[in-house]
């Protein structure tokens, strides 16, 4: 900036235009740089969250709601079918992380380490991407013709002769639910994964063959501890799309599984802001806590940001 | 159709191979069901058995219908997208590096990222639809829906830059500078190509996410609903196997984008290794 730094800058010939040239110290570009996406989460995610959480604590009654600081909203939570739902939801989470964990991490590795060819690695890669442009709204509806009882499974069974009449537990049920959250969320595990293990130097895998590991050891020790980030992250997504899930259960289980955020919704549509809040805050609390047990296993800003 | 290169595949190829193939089944089993159902004849419902072949349920998707309608919540739909794709992608990769230096609030940040991306999408809603109540605020389509949708899509973008800038090698930047080039010139004509298809990556990544989201924008939308809000008012109101056909148009429609996009990054690759041939 100074006329000393302009003057050798007209000496020394640059190509092109000629900018001023502003010292800053680096920490201020990165800040310059990262400021605008921490304003709006700082304005459209942190200040709405302290908002339901200054709510959940206010009164209300049919015409309206009231500032005040009472712990009723909380208090009407502790109920044996607030944790059953809980518990429910809590179940499918489990189960499909467990499911999508195993298909992901194999499909990421079958494509990561078995396709050798780029481009038919990133058509593979597609094939498995293409469904998820489709709404999720209706790839969950289109299991109902395919499981129904004269769904195309049950009549291809029934065409095979394995069964004489339709399986009745195939739609409807806890099995449907679940198999619709692997069918839309087994992407979230592969992507991640995918990206950690590429990023494995593969003369570590040969160095751990040539010491003598097994396939297994060398999985067991090398690839999955170089992977752990993406098998985190992808954990992480797959796990909060279950718990904040409400249309896959309303559509799937028939009416007989609820889910945490649908009874919210409820309250949400009758204007019951105070309970829905206090809903909200303990299901935000809840996540949260599972995320940082996660978080303390493996490290993942570290790992991410280098 | 894979290339071996001489020696043989070990046995967890075959396994492994067999899960793929297994899991492209199951993924596009119940995508099936939806391409052959949607030209499900005009007496026919949204399940089996077929009552004959017709295309009505496409022409109903391009007229304006009583109970919803798909031309306007879709060209809504993509707008929107479009919208939050190019700020995601411009604020995204600015974020992605800055983050490639340590400074003060980084953790912070970061972290903020994290909530916003795990938070149970229709809690987000409900604050924002909240906070603009509070104000005396209305819901629109491009203030409420826009940044809802954005504290989903940033984080999204935000994360996969760090993949993309992990595999960046700062040495290229500090040869551009010992060459004399500026701040600017540096990040034009260095930086910005070498991230190229990561960026687009991302563009393409926040296009999806916003034009498929529902839980978000349920409780900020004002008047006017979005395509996947449309959809889930017919579901609840009129099941037919319109909404199928719109699952076909979009299939098709994603495999042409991505048929294009493909050869596009497959060009720019093949351009960028004849130069550098040429150059070395």
């Amino acid at each position: 900036m100074s006329a000393a730094q302009e003057t050798l800058g007209a000496a020394v010939p640059r190509p092109a235009r000629e900018w001023p040239r502003i010292r800053l110290a680096p920490w201020v570009v990165s800040w310059l740089q990262v400021s605008p996406l921490a304003l709006i989460l700082v304005v459209l995610f942190a200040m709405p969250t302290l908002l339901f959480l200054v709510v959940s604590f206010f009164d209300y009654d049919r015409t309206g709601i009231y500032p005040a600081f009472i712990f009723d909203n909380y208090a009407d939570l502790l109920n044996a079918s607030t944790i059953r739902v809980y518990l429910s939801s809590l179940k499918f989470a489990f189960v499909v992380w467990a499911v999508t964990l195993f298909l992901g991490f194999n499909t990421a590795y079958f494509l990561v380490f078995h396709v050798r060819n780029r481009v038919i690695r990133t058509m593979l890669f597609l094939a498995c991407a293409i469904p998820f442009w489709t709404s999720g709204i209706i790839r969950t509806i289109a299991w109902v013709p395919f499981l129904g009882r004269n769904g195309a499974f049950n009549q291809g069974l029934m065409g095979l002769g394995f069964t004489d009449k339709p399986l009745e537990f195939l739609l409807f049920s806890d099995f449907s639910v679940i198999l619709t959250y692997v069918h839309l969320f087994t992407l979230l595990m592969i992507g991640p994964i995918a990206n950690s293990l590429s990023k494995i130097d593969p003369a570590l895998i040969e160095a751990a063959r040539d010491a003598g590991a097994s396939r297994w050891r060398t999985l067991v020790d090398v690839i999955i501890p170089l992977s752990k980030t993406g098998i985190a992250l992808g954990s992480l997504l797959v796990f909060t799309q279950v718990m904040g899930d409400y249309f896959v259960v309303k559509t799937m289980s028939g009416g007989q599984s609820a889910s945490i955020v649908s009874a919210l919704s409820t309250e949400i549509q009758a204007m019951q802001y105070p309970p829905a809040s206090a809903n909200a805050m303990v299901l935000v609390v809840f996540t949260a806590a599972m995320v940082a047990g996660m978080m303390r296993i493996v490290d993942v800003r570290k790992e991410l940001v280098k | 159709m894979l290339k071996d290169t001489g020696h043989g595949r070990p046995w967890t190829f075959y396994a492994l191979g067999g899960l793929f193939i297994a899991y492209l089944i199951f993924l596009y089993g119940p995508m099936a069901v939806i391409y052959v159902l949607s030209f499900q004849g005009e007496n026919g419902g949204v399940t089996f058995p077929m009552t004959g072949f017709s295309l009505v349920w496409f022409e109903d998707v391009f007229k304006p219908g009583q109970m919803a309608n798909v031309p306007d919540s879709f060209n809504r739909s993509m707008g929107l997208a479009a919208t939050v794709s190019v700020l995601t992608t411009v604020i995204a990769v600015a974020a992605g590096l800055g983050f490639r230096r340590r400074f003060p609030g980084s953790g912070f940040v970061f972290y903020l990222a994290v909530a916003s991306l795990v938070m149970p999408s229709l809690l987000v809603g409900f604050g924002i639809g909240l906070g603009f109540k509070v104000m005396g605020l209305r819901t629109n389509l491009f203030t409420s829906t826009l940044g809802a949708q954005m504290t989903w899509t940033l984080p999204f973008g935000l994360f996969a830059m760090f993949a993309v800038v992990n595999r960046f090698n700062r040495a290229w930047e500090e040869a551009a500078t010992d060459l004399g080039a500026n701040a600017w010139q540096r990040l034009r004509h260095v930086t910005l190509p070498i991230l190229a298809p990561g960026i687009i990556g991302v563009a393409m990544g926040a296009f999806t996410l916003s034009y498929d989201e529902y839980a978000r924008t349920t409780l900020t939308i004002g008047q006017k609903n979005t395509l996947p809000l449309e959809i889930y008012a017919l579901i609840s109101s009129a099941s037919s196997p319109m909404l199928f056909a719109i699952g076909t148009l979009t299939t098709a429609v994603s495999f042409t984008l991505i048929g294009v996009t493909l050869t596009l990054v497959l060009r720019m690759q093949r351009r960028r290794t004849a130069a550098t041939l040429r150059a070395g």
